[in-house]
C-alpha cells in the first residue's frame, strides 16, 4: 500500500462483514457501487472519514482513492473534518422553518455556545443545518448522528435529548 | 380496507391495522396475490401494460408521466440485464409520502417491483432510499427479508422460471440524486450527477443496461390495479389523472400529515382534513406540489382541485402532491430566500447556468431581504431565472427558476417594500 498509515488502519470485523453484505447486492463487476454504504459504515465506526480512511475503503473496494473522495466530499452525510461525539443536524428549509425549525436552531446555538458548523470545545457536540429529510410533517426535527431522526421537536425536549447524549 | 377491498385508499390501507408494515398483515389482507396470480398464469406484459394505460395512473414522483407509456419504452424482449429501479429518494421540501409507504406499507412497494420486474424483463430492482432516513432504510431491508424468506423475491417465484431479486441503495444526503439519471449514477458508487438525454435509461440505465425508474407510491399503486382493474383506478381519480394520491401536507395547518385523496378532490376538502389553516390565521399562500412547483396566491389555490391538470392550469404544478401551507404572517422575501439557499446548496455544480445562477439568486434575495436589495433587483433576479430554465442537462434548474419567478409574479409588491423601505411589510 502506497500509504504507511493505511497499514495500521483497519476496520473491524463486523464492519467488514456489513461492506461484504453491500457488495453482495450488486453485480460481482460493479464493488464500486458498494461505496456509499462502505463509507457510511466506516464512518460510523470511526465518528469521521479523515483521507486514509477514505482510502482503506476504496482499497478494500478495489476502486481508485480518489472515486471515493469524490463520493465523500459530494453527499452531505458524510464528515471528512472531525465532528463531535454527537453531531445534531437541524432542518431548516420552508417547511420546517414554517413550523419553527428557526426557534429551534436558535434555541440550540444559544444552548451549546455555537453556531451552524462548529463543535463545543469539550468535543460533545456539533451542530449543523440540514437540508430536506423526507419528514416535514413531522417538523420541526433533528437528526443525531445521521441515523436517529428526532421530531415535533420543542425546546423542552430538545434539551431532554441533549442531557441524553453524553 | 384490505387490498381486496376497492377503496379510496391505495397505499395508504394498512395504516389503521396492527403492525401494518409486516408481511403477515399484508399476506392477511390479500397482498401478494396480484403478483402470484401474474406469474403463475404467465401474464402477458402487453395486458399489463394496457391495464396500466387505462388506470391513467401517472408518475407520482413529480412529472406527472403516464406510467404504462414509460414501461411500454422498455425493450422487453431484448436479451441480457434490464433492471426495475424504484425513487424513495424523497427530499424535495414538503414531500414526505413514501417514508410512509416504507414504513407502514414496504411489502405493496415489493410486490409492485416484482410486477415491474416481470413485465419489463428485469432479474434484479433497487429501491434507492432518501439518506436521512435511515431508520426507514431499516424497515424496508427487514421488509426484504421477510418476503425473500417467505418466496416472493428470489428464484424461481411460484414454481415458474421467473426470478426476481430487489436491493435497498442508501442515500446519504443530496437531493439531485432524486434526478433520476443523477441515482442510477449514485448507484453505480459515483457523484450523483444527472446524464445527458438522450440516451434515456429505457436505453441506456443502470451499469448502460435498459432501466425504467419510477416512484416509490407509483410502483406501489401497481398491485393496486392489478387486482381492482385499470378501470377501478381510473374511476378513483378523474379522466387522464387516475387513482387517488398521497398529499402531504406541511406549514401552518393544525394537522399536518399525509392524506390520501382521489385525484380531483377540491384543494378545500384537503385543507379541511388537515384541520384547516391553524387557528385565528388566514390563508396566504400554497406550493401545491413541493418546493419547485410555482406558489400560488390563497385565492387562485381555493379554486383548484386536486389533480394534475387542474393545477396546471392555475399555473403551477401538482408535482410530488407536496403542499406547503403559508399564513398571512409568512413575508414571501424571506420563504423565497430560504429556498433559494437550498437550490444554491443542492446544485450538483456541473451546469454553469445553474452553479452560478442558484448563488446569484441567493445572494440577490438575500440582500433584498436583509435590507440592502436595489431597484433593478427584481428584474435581475427575473433574467437570472430566465437564463437557467431549460438551461441545464436536469430539471434542477427549472425547479431552482420557478419559485423566484412565481414569488416574484404574485407577491411581487412585499419584494418591492423590502427594497423601498429596507424592511418587512408583514
Amino acid at each position: 500500500m502506497a500509504n504507511p498509515d493505511l497499514n495500521s488502519l483497519r476496520l473491524s470485523a463486523e464492519s467488514l462483514a456489513l461492506i461484504d453484505a453491500e457488495v453482495a447486492k450488486y453485480p460481482s463487476e460493479q464493488k464500486q457501487s458498494a461505496v456509499m454504504a462502505a463509507l457510511r459504515i466506516a464512518q460510523t465506526e470511526c465518528g469521521w472519514l479523515k483521507p486514509e480512511l477514505i482510502e482503506y475503503v476504496a482499497d478494500y473496494l478495489e476502486m481508485p482513492a480518489i472515486a471515493a473522495y469524490e463520493v465523500a466530499t459530494f453527499y452531505n452525510m458524510y464528515d471528512t473534518q472531525p465532528v463531535g461525539r454527537h453531531k445534531i443536524t437541524v432542518c431548516t428549509n420552508l417547511p420546517c422553518a414554517l413550523m419553527g425549525a428557526n426557534e429551534i436552531a436558535g434555541h440550540l446555538r444559544q444552548k451549546l455556545g455555537i453556531g451552524f458548523g462548529e463543535t463545543t470545545e469539550d468535543g460533545r457536540f456539533t451542530l449543523k443545518e440540514g437540508e430536506c429529510m423526507g419528514a416535514c410533517g413531522d417538523a420541526p426535527m433533528c437528526l443525531h448522528n445521521n441515523h436517529a431522526m428526532h421530531t415535533h421537536l420543542t425546546p423542552e425536549k430538545m434539551d431532554e435529548l441533549l442531557d441524553k447524549l453524553k | 380496507m384490505s387490498l381486496l377491498a376497492p377503496t379510496s385508499q391505495v397505499c395508504s390501507w394498512t395504516q389503521a391495522l396492527d403492525d401494518p408494515a409486516s408481511l403477515a398483515t399484508y399476506v392477511a389482507n390479500g397482498g401478494y396475490q396480484a403478483l402470484r396470480r401474474v406469474v403463475t398464469e404467465q401474464m402477458p406484459g402487453d395486458a399489463i401494460i394496457a391495464e396500466l394505460k387505462t388506470s391513467a395512473l401517472r408518475g407520482r414522483g413529480g412529472a406527472g408521466f403516464p406510467t404504462g407509456l414509460k414501461w411500454s419504452f422498455m425493450p422487453r424482449a431484448f436479451p441480457g440485464d434490464k433492471y426495475i429501479v424504484c425513487n424513495s429518494d424523497e427530499g424535495e421540501p414538503g414531500t414526505f409520502k413514501d417514508r410512509d409507504i416504507l414504513r407502514y406499507n414496504p411489502h405493496q412497494l415489493i410486490e409492485g417491483m416484482a410486477i415491474a420486474g416481470y413485465v419489463l424483463g428485469a432479474k434484479v430492482g433497487y429501491n434507492y432510499i432518501h439518506g436521512e432516513i435511515f431508520e426507514i432504510y431499516d424497515i424496508f431491508e427487514r421488509a426484504l427479508k421477510e418476503a425473500r424468506e417467505a418466496g416472493y423475491l428470489g428464484d424461481n417465484l411460484f414454481g415458474t422460471d421467473f426470478c426476481f431479486q430487489l436491493h435497498a441503495h442508501h442515500g446519504y444526503g443530496a437531493y439531485i440524486c432524486g434526478e433520476e439519471t443523477a441515482l442510477l449514477e449514485s448507484i453505480e458508487g459515483k457523484k450523483g450527477q444527472p446524464r445527458f438525454k438522450p440516451p434515456f435509461p429505457a436505453s441506456f440505465g443502470l451499469y448502460g443496461k435498459p432501466t425504467t425508474i419510477n416512484n416509490t407510491e407509483t410502483l406501489a399503486s401497481v398491485p393496486w390495479i392489478m387486482q381492482h382493474g385499470g378501470q377501478a383506478f381510473l374511476e378513483l381519480g378523474k379522466p387522464n389523472n387516475g387513482g387517488a394520491k398521497l398529499f402531504s401536507i406541511s406549514g401552518h395547518v393544525n394537522k399536518p400529515g399525509n392524506y390520501e385523496v382521489p385525484l380531483g378532490t377540491p384543494f378545500s376538502e384537503l385543507l379541511q382534513m388537515a384541520g384547516g389553516v391553524r387557528s385565528g390565521h388566514q390563508l396566504k399562500a400554497v406550493i401545491p406540489g413541493g418546493s419547485s412547483a410555482p406558489v400560488l396566491p390563497a385565492g387562485i389555490m381555493m379554486d383548484c382541485t386536486m389533480d394534475f391538470d387542474s393545477i396546471a392550469k392555475a399555473g403551477s404544478m401538482l408535482g410530488s402532491g407536496a403542499v406547503i401551507v403559508m399564513d398571512e404572517t409568512v413575508c414571501m422575501v424571506r420563504a423565497l430566500e430560504r429556498l433559494s439557499y437550498f437550490y444554491f446548496e443542492e446544485s450538483c455544480g456541473q451546469c454553469t447556468p445553474c452553479r452560478e445562477g442558484t448563488g446569484w439568486m441567493y445572494r440577490v434575495i438575500h440582500r433584498i431581504e436583509h435590507g440592502q436589495g436595489r431597484p433593478e433587483d427584481m428584474d435581475l433576479l427575473n433574467s437570472v431565472a430566465g437564463h437557467i430554465g431549460g438551461h441545464t442537462i436536469c430539471a434542477l434548474g427549472d425547479a431552482a427558476a420557478m419559485p423566484v419567478q412565481s414569488f416574484l409574479k404574485h407577491f411581487g409588491h412585499e419584494f418591492e417594500h423590502h427594497i423601498e423601505h429596507k424592511r418587512c411589510m408583514v
